[in-house]
């Protein structure tokens, strides 16, 4: 889709258009499900575990029953309803045991959401409390509790995963590439390390929230706040067993999802409440502790990485195990396992490589697809282990990367060769090396230094991903022609405010040659009215939904000549348009004005010939494959999008606190559809990156009961803790298949944050800091409590067995 | 059940209120003025920032009875029948708006800053701006529209092609 155009030859591509959803959202006027009221509706409130695992004995509902105008009650015995992605493996409510703290067992609707949540006070549960399995790593131990006994009987998407039954493990992805002992017998340097990072909480600002409404002829109506409205359709009638034709998914405005609404959220348990209650619509909001631990979040993950390096400085092999903790559920995060298994070196060239990646039933809130879909966990892994094999074997950190770079002619880990078309993160990497002048401390720098007494480091991390998505996912978009000549664009990609409609309604605007006032993108998703769209996720919305409005735009134009040669009497190869009138190329003043053609010509006898004017563009990804399972060999990706950060950090090494002071980010974006949108995605996302890097995490007790579910407890970044300087960079490298040469970056942005701040933490202070979010009593901690970290090098020209700490670090 | 009286962007309301009622509730549900949220109704997040008696107040933290004749402003109004408000049109223009779930809150603190400072720093916008937390844009945009706002547009940042 990218035709080798000048920037100055566009009009509105590469332009910073201003959004068109701005207008309503600044007056208040955009309607979000939270907003939403309809006649009759009832509130549903839940009743929810303080258990991480327990056996439920009795549930006894009938003072809340009594309750005056409570219209419904609902436990989890009446529902035998599974749901599951990719592991069907979650009722609706929990039957006969809960798996984690939070868990709804029972639910209400009522007239008001008073008296739903004094229904729900008014419900007893008895528990026997049982043993928990509560690490992920415990989880694997063969005397551990198992936290789904009958694994071995849900269904599950069996080309992609493989669930182990009489295990914790949901799922385990292999990946070999080449041969890892020859790799390794032939390195002069083997180091190893394990690097770990918490669950986190996605925080939209709107909780997960929807209207279900189950009329007559089990005709089901739902309005939720969720990212893919015919992923909700599509598992919502596996779990009811429902024609598809007879459920309808709306989705209005919605305050942010960053992942944690790609799926299906609380639309199921409404939906049975609304049919319980004689039809009537129920909402239910989640409270903001409800969305910590009712809802999923990202999953933690313990990541150990072998590598064996050359005395040149190259990696020869690399033997890594992922171990992610799904929680009780395997929701996305069997999915994460995967994606990550495929991309988990980096973006870095490993020529033979051994991945094993599990995901891991724990008795914790499940874990889900976030900003990132695992890379931001795994690069905070694997960008701070760069750093230390640059470090161990003498090297600087950004040389050492730069020699084990993806470029064009390397092999990916499934056997993908790049291109120079594939996107450099060389250049990302140069990029921010020197914006932030990696390397040295400036002038400036050691004036401030001295000033403030705190120590200035910079660090570097790079960074790669690739929508994860099925081979074959698909999308369409409808163009439609209204009478006055403008169009309405329908899709079903939602935006959630990353912009997608805006740059979408620019290369509408730009493919048909009309001006931007004529091209409308229509925004309530309504899977009754709107053209297929898998998710929005992925960051792929732009690239396929982009072709596929192309495609769309093409097929109007080809439509309306179609009409205007027989009407001119002239071959449709004569024939040009501007904005306003389609007319022979030789002779404009023979001319047919688009509002004639729009909803049928009539010809001067009266006669009619066209019809409404609709342009069909569908788009499928191109020659992607499944995995090999046993090899992980495949085309899994849509497109590579590259990146790297350079942070410059200072900090006080007498109490461990530090300032982020500069960020540089480089994306290799492809095309900055709308450049401020583009600067606006990389920015949320650093700062989203910042929060999960700093403060972000999910604490628990021993009983695994949650500790922080709100905003006092885990706070989330505010203005105050902006960077002073944050400056954003795009490389261009054209995505010869994408939409004017364009590929995603929603979620980049929020990769390898945390590692850049690692590595600026360790150059600043000497702390090697390998668990996130590192708080400032973390690198107190690792500046007064440095523990050997013997054994790690097992092999090297200097002899084995040496301590990393011994070794000077080049950069010093 | 009581009644009260209060006037919400220059137009009188009379309703009855339960006493524990939240002052958040009575504007979004009982008068039907959707446009300000709630977010954690803790008072954390700012997402429901309105103007009470010409301060800035979490609406949720506040009880409806505690209104009893006060004079409330909102988002709905924000924008005359000119278009947008300065402030809105800042936003507008510096793309500081995204999933727009914090925009009402976050436009209510920005207003009450500009009445106290013609020509804030960065430093001072982030700290008037710091109660109202946004998940979507890392604020930048949002700071740059105040800046533009107040005359010092050369502040402002840019994407940068390598």
């Amino acid at each position: 889709m990218f035709d080798d155009l000048k920037p100055e030859a566009l009009r509105y591509v590469g332009k910073s258009e201003k959004k068109v959803d701005d207008t309503e959202k600044l007056t208040g006027e955009a309607v979000y499900v939270s907003d939403m009221k309809f006649p009759g509706m009832l509130y549903a409130q839940v009743k929810k575990s303080p258990h991480a695992r327990a056996r439920i004995r009795n549930i006894d509902s009938g003072k809340a029953q009594a309750i005056p105008g409570v219209r419904a009650v609902i436990t989890g015995e009446e529902l035998a309803y599974r749901l599951g992605l990719y592991v069907v493996d979650k009722y609706i409510l929990a039957r006969g045991e809960v798996r984690h703290y939070g868990e709804a067992v029972a639910a209400v609707a009522a007239d008001t959401p008073e008296i739903a949540r004094a229904a729900v006070e008014a419900i007893t549960v008895d528990y026997e409390e049982l043993p928990p399995v509560l690490h992920h790593m415990d989880a694997l131990k063969p005397d551990a509790p198992l936290v789904h006994p009958d694994l071995g009987s849900y269904s599950y998407v069996a080309a992609a995963f493989t669930p182990k039954p009489g295990s914790n493990i949901a799922n385990h992805t292999k990946l070999r590439k080449g041969d890892v002992d020859k790799g390794f017998a032939e390195s002069a340097w083997i180091i190893e390390r394990e690097y770990s990072c918490p669950s986190v909480q996605h925080v939209p600002m709107e909780t997960h929230v929807a209207i279900v409404k189950w009329s007559s002829g089990d005709k089901v109506s739902i309005w939720t706040s969720a990212q893919s409205p015919f992923t909700v359709r599509n598992l919502f009638c596996h779990a009811f067993s429902l024609p598809h034709n007879n459920v309808r998914v709306i989705i209005p405005y919605v305050g942010g999802g960053f992942g944690g609404k790609a799926g299906i959220g609380v639309e199921p348990l409404c939906a049975v409440l609304s049919r319980k209650a004689g039809g009537r619509p129920v909402k239910f909001q989640a409270s903001r502790e409800e969305e910590f631990s009712l809802l999923p979040c990202r999953s933690a993950l313990t990541y150990r990485i072998r590598t064996g390096i050359s005395s040149e400085g190259k990696i020869l092999a690399q033997h890594m195990t992922m171990y992610w903790d799904s929680g009780a559920y395997a929701d996305y995060a069997v999915n994460v396992t995967r994606a990550s298994g495929y991309s988990a070196s980096g973006p870095y060239e490993i020529p033979n490589a051994w991945i094993d990646a599990y995901t891991i039933y724990t008795n914790k809130p499940f874990g889900t697809a976030y900003r990132g879909f695992g890379h931001v966990e795994f690069h905070w892994a694997i960008e701070r282990h760069m750093e230390l094999l640059a470090l161990a074997i003498g090297m600087d950190p950004l040389e050492f990367r730069r020699k084990n770079a993806l470029r064009p002619g390397s092999r990916t880990l499934t056997g993908e060769e790049l291109t120079e078309h594939s996107g450099s993160v060389l250049k990302c990497i140069d990029t921010v090396a020197a914006a932030i002048s990696y390397g040295k401390i400036t002038k400036e720098e050691a004036g401030r230094e001295k000033r403030t007494g705190w120590k200035i480091g910079k660090g570097i991390a790079a960074l790669q991903k690739a929508p994860a998505m099925p081979p074959f996912t698909a999308t369409a978009v409808i163009i439609k022609m209204n009478e006055d000549g403008s169009v309405t664009v329908n899709l079903a990609l939602t935006d959630l405010g990353q912009g997608t409609y805006t740059s979408i309604r620019q290369i509408v605007a730009e493919r048909l040659g009309f001006v931007l006032e004529k091209v409308k993108i229509s925004f309530d998703c309504d899977t009754e009215k709107d053209p297929y769209d898998w998710q929005t996720v992925a960051s792929k919305g732009l690239f396929l939904s982009g072709n596929a409005a192309i495609i769309a735009a093409e097929d109007l134009l080809k439509k309306a000549y179609a009409v205007a040669a027989e009407v001119l009497h002239v071959g449709l190869r004569d024939l040009g348009h501007d904005g306003d009138k389609v007319f022979l190329r030789h002779h404009p003043a023979r001319s047919i004005s688009f509002s004639s053609m729009a909803v049928g010509y009539m010809m001067p006898n009266g006669n009619g010939i066209g019809g409404p004017l609709i342009g069909v563009g569908k788009y499928i990804a191109q020659g992607l494959t499944n995995l090999n399972k046993e090899t992980g060999e495949g085309h899994p990706a849509l497109n590579w999008t590259f990146g790297a950060h350079g942070m410059v950090v200072e900090a006080n090494l007498e109490t461990g606190e530090y300032r982020v002071l500069r960020i540089a980010s480089a994306f290799d974006v492809g095309k900055a559809v709308n450049p401020e949108l583009v600067r606006g995605q990389a920015i949320g996302g650093m700062m989203q990156g910042l929060g999960t890097a700093m403060c972000e995490g999910y604490i628990y007790d021993k009983e695994g009961r949650l500790l922080n579910p709100s905003f006092t407890d885990n706070k989330i970044p505010t203005a105050k803790d902006l960077p002073l300087e944050v400056e954003c960079f795009v490389v261009e490298t054209a995505q010869i298949d994408g939409p004017y040469g364009a590929r995603g970056v929603g979620e980049h942005s929020m990769i390898s944050v945390a590692a850049a701040l690692g590595n600026a933490l360790r150059k600043a202070t000497g702390a090697e800091i390998l668990h996130m979010p590192i708080r400032f009593e973390d690198v107190w901690r690792a500046l007064r409590n440095k523990k050997p970290i013997d054994n790690w090098i097992t092999k090297s020209p200097l002899g084995s067995c040496r301590s990393v700490k011994d070794i000077p670090s080049v950069a010093d | 059940m009581m009644k009260i009286k209060v006037t919400v962007n220059g137009l009188e309301y009379e309703r009855d209120v339960a006493e524990h009622r939240t002052l958040l509730h009575f504007i979004r549900d009982d008068l039907g003025l959707s446009g300000t949220k709630e977010g954690c109704g803790m008072g954390e997040c700012g997402a429901c920032t309105v103007f009470l008696n010409g301060k800035v107040v979490n609406a949720c933290l506040v009880l409806a009875a505690e209104a009893d004749g006060a004079s409330i402003e909102t988002i709905e109004g924000q924008a005359g029948s000119f278009g947008l408000s300065d402030i809105q049109k800042a936003f507008e223009k510096n793309h500081a708006v995204q999933c727009g779930f914090c925009t009402p809150g976050m436009v209510m603190s920005v207003k009450e800053l500009l009445r106290h400072n013609g020509k804030p720093t960065p430093e001072a916008i982030k700290e008037a701006i710091e109660g109202n937390f946004c998940r979507c844009t890392g604020y930048t945009q949002i700071i740059e529209a105040v800046l533009d706002l107040t005359g010092q547009g050369d502040l402002k940042g840019e994407l940068k092609h390598v």
